[in-house]
């Protein structure tokens, strides 16, 4: 990998025009020295390109694209999932959800959710990478070791945390033992305690990841800039606060899109740990657990559509203000044209 | 990626300043110690679990297996249930695989080295399906499997699974198939080999680190997978692992000690898939990050 990279690298810097270049060149490189056969070989590339990429576009836009589109449309019905749907409502559906408070709570949940997870585990994802920036003994054992939570999957990690967090259970106990006893509470039951439960064990399950993607981050960034800092004159924390951070930025807000999108979307551990009911009473429902709740377990399908789909349009929203007002300069070619 | 900046800016520093780094100071290790710990120890807690009795846990939650104990562990192993899901996840996730490699790269080739009108439409409409997370299309998605008669199918969960991995795997081989110099293609083209025959003769072999990345990001996907298969798989005998240690902790919950074993056996292949291959798989992702 390391030489297929530096390999790209040096294409990108070679030509002038990036990567575009290299497609290019595929393109003229074939018919220049047979100009005779340039129609059939057009047609050969025309049919080339179909059987190459007609599979990955079929299973793609039936299995991503599609059920959206589809959700868009059974959300008009009122339908419990047989045959096809008959029992138009119009905007119905969509008018109970705006005035559920139910919803609203779960809509507020997501949105401390979002909130915290970015107060939580920005700061001291940065102030860890920087940390295990430097050159210390055993970095990369380290490097294994916390991104072990992020591997481990939501089942696993709802499980062992809900039985760690009981009443009963090993936190308290150990809160106990350390004379902290006053500490224990009720982590899971009690609504004023359960959201912030929730976060520690987001926090922990997800703060790996984005301590590896700062590190990577940091690495990226040319140790030349800090050296020559540091001969100035600048301290630590200045070469920090005034190079480092700032070239971290693009990574900073790649990172923080991805936490704002995975916080939206929450359903896995919250079902786990609280299971299909238990949620709205402890105060930890969101958007996406409402919906499966409302959908699918209570059989009403058109209904959970039509959630589905102001979960989506709250999302892309919010994905797509972000990409014009935060992202435009990190993303602009990475989503389009795939260079940067 | 974090590989390759590593190589040069570590000789630069060990030209310039060996002398002085040599340990770090000492709060870098307790801090990092302590992060270190607070990460593992609820892995070790229900790994430890799993060596103790019920009675030792309910005496002391949070203490160590004194004497330890292998019975859950044994009880779990020699039960056929366990084997049945850890089966029935491997399925999924080998197919799984195996399908987003072969339509990934295919794809990816042809976004990388064939120039054509609709080629930046194409990449953009993948790199969109990063928008669209499982979450939000899994009501309709049920709806679609179960119309196409694949409830309780592997069928029904690896093609849904294979489709959503596809965004990353393209954003991470384009890059890869991008690289591989104009020259190769041309010598081969001279050989007498047709692009599909620089596909498979150049282009399979080449791309194999970042095949190997992909693969091994949607494996680990699959093993993990709860929310598809929560909806698709009803029967317990297609049951994949995670829904088995979710059925297990309810049909068990009076046996933590079992329910601790069996949530500890389930994670072993995810985590020694990714011990071996962190590197790439970091490497991978900030890759895929920055575009």
């Amino acid at each position: 990998m390391t030489q297929s990279l530096g390999e790209n690298s040096a294409t990108r810097t070679a030509s002038p025009e990036g990567p575009t270049v290299v497609g290019g060149g595929v393109q003229t490189s074939s018919p220049a020295p047979r100009p005779r056969r340039g129609k059939r070989i057009d047609w050969r590339k025309t049919f080339e390109i179909t059987v190459l990429s007609a599979p990955a576009i079929v299973v793609f836009l039936a299995f991503v694209i599609f059920p959206v589109f589809l959700a868009a449309y059974y959300g008009f019905f009122k339908w419990k999932g047989y045959g096809p749907p008959t029992e138009f409502v119009g905007l119905d559906n969509y008018l109970i959800i705006f005035r559920d408070s139910a919803f609203h709570e779960a809509l507020l949940h997501n949105g401390y959710i979002v909130v915290l997870s970015l107060i939580l585990q920005g700061p001291a994802a940065v102030a860890l990478a920087l940390l295990l920036n430097q050159k210390i003994r055993g970095r990369s054992i380290i490097r294994v070791l916390i991104f072990v939570p992020y591997v481990i999957s939501e089942v696993i990690v709802g499980t062992g945390w809900s039985l760690m967090l009981q009443s009963a259970g090993a936190v308290n106990d150990l809160l106990e033992k350390i004379g902290l006893g006053f500490l224990a509470v009720d982590w899971l039951s009690d609504p004023k305690i359960a959201l912030w439960s929730l976060m520690i064990i987001i926090s922990w399950k997800y703060i790996g990841f984005a301590v590896i993607l700062f590190l990577a981050g940091l690495q990226s960034i040319p140790e030349e800039l800090s050296e020559a800092a540091s001969i100035d004159g600048a301290s630590y924390w200045q070469i920090q606060r005034t190079i480092t951070l700032p070239l971290l930025g693009p990574t900073l807000r790649i990172w923080a899109f991805l936490s704002i999108i995975g916080s939206l979307q929450l359903f896995d551990l919250v079902y786990i740990i609280w299971g299909q009911y238990i949620s709205a009473t402890a105060g930890t429902s969101t958007m996406a657990t409402y919906m499966v709740l409302n959908g699918r377990l209570a059989g009403n399908f058109g209904y959970g559509n039509a959630v589905a789909v102001v979960l989506f349009v709250i999302s892309l929203v919010i994905a797509l203000v972000y990409q014009r007002y935060v992202l435009r300069r990190d993303t602009e070619g990475a989503l389009t044209e795939g260079k940067k | 990626m974090a590989t390759l900046l590593e190589t040069p800016t570590k000789s630069s520093q060990t030209l310039r300043r060996a002398p002085k780094v040599a340990w770090g100071s000492p709060m870098t290790y307790v801090i990092a110690f302590l992060f270190v710990g607070i990460c593992i120890a609820p892995v070790l807690y229900i790994i430890l679990g799993g060596f103790r009795t019920n009675a030792q846990i309910t005496n002391s939650p949070s203490g160590l297996p004194s004497p330890w104990v292998i019975d859950n562990y044994v009880s779990v192993l020699v039960s056929d249930v366990f084997w049945r899901q850890v089966a029935n996840s491997a399925v999924a996730g080998i197919l799984t695989t195996a399908g987003v490699v072969a339509l990934g790269l295919m794809v990816s080739f042809v976004l990388a080295r064939y120039d054509f009108k609709l080629n930046g439409a194409m990449y953009s409409l993948f790199a969109a399906g990063l928008m669209f997370p499982m979450t939000v299309a899994i009501t309709p998605l049920y709806i679609l499997i179960r119309d196409l008669g694949l409830m309780n199918t592997v069928g029904g969960i690896v093609l849904p699974q294979i489709a959503f991995a596809l965004p990353t795997t393209i954003i991470i081989l384009v890059p890869f198939l991008r690289a591989i110099p104009k020259e190769i293609e041309e010598a081969a083209s001279i050989d007498g080999a047709g692009r599909i025959g620089f596909f498979f003769r150049m282009v399979v072999p080449l791309s194999l680190p970042g095949v190997i990345t992909v693969g091994i990001l949607a494996f680990v996907a699959s093993w993990n997978s709860y929310m598809l298969p929560l909806f698709i798989l009803n029967d317990e005998l297609s049951y994949t692992l995670p829904l088995g240690v979710q059925a297990f902790a309810s049909q068990y919950s009076v046996d933590t000690a079992r329910v601790l074993a069996f949530t500890s056996l389930s994670m072993i292949p995810a985590l020694i898939f990714f011990s071996l291959f962190e590197r790439r798989i970091v490497g991978g992702l900030t890759g895929a990050v920055k575009g």
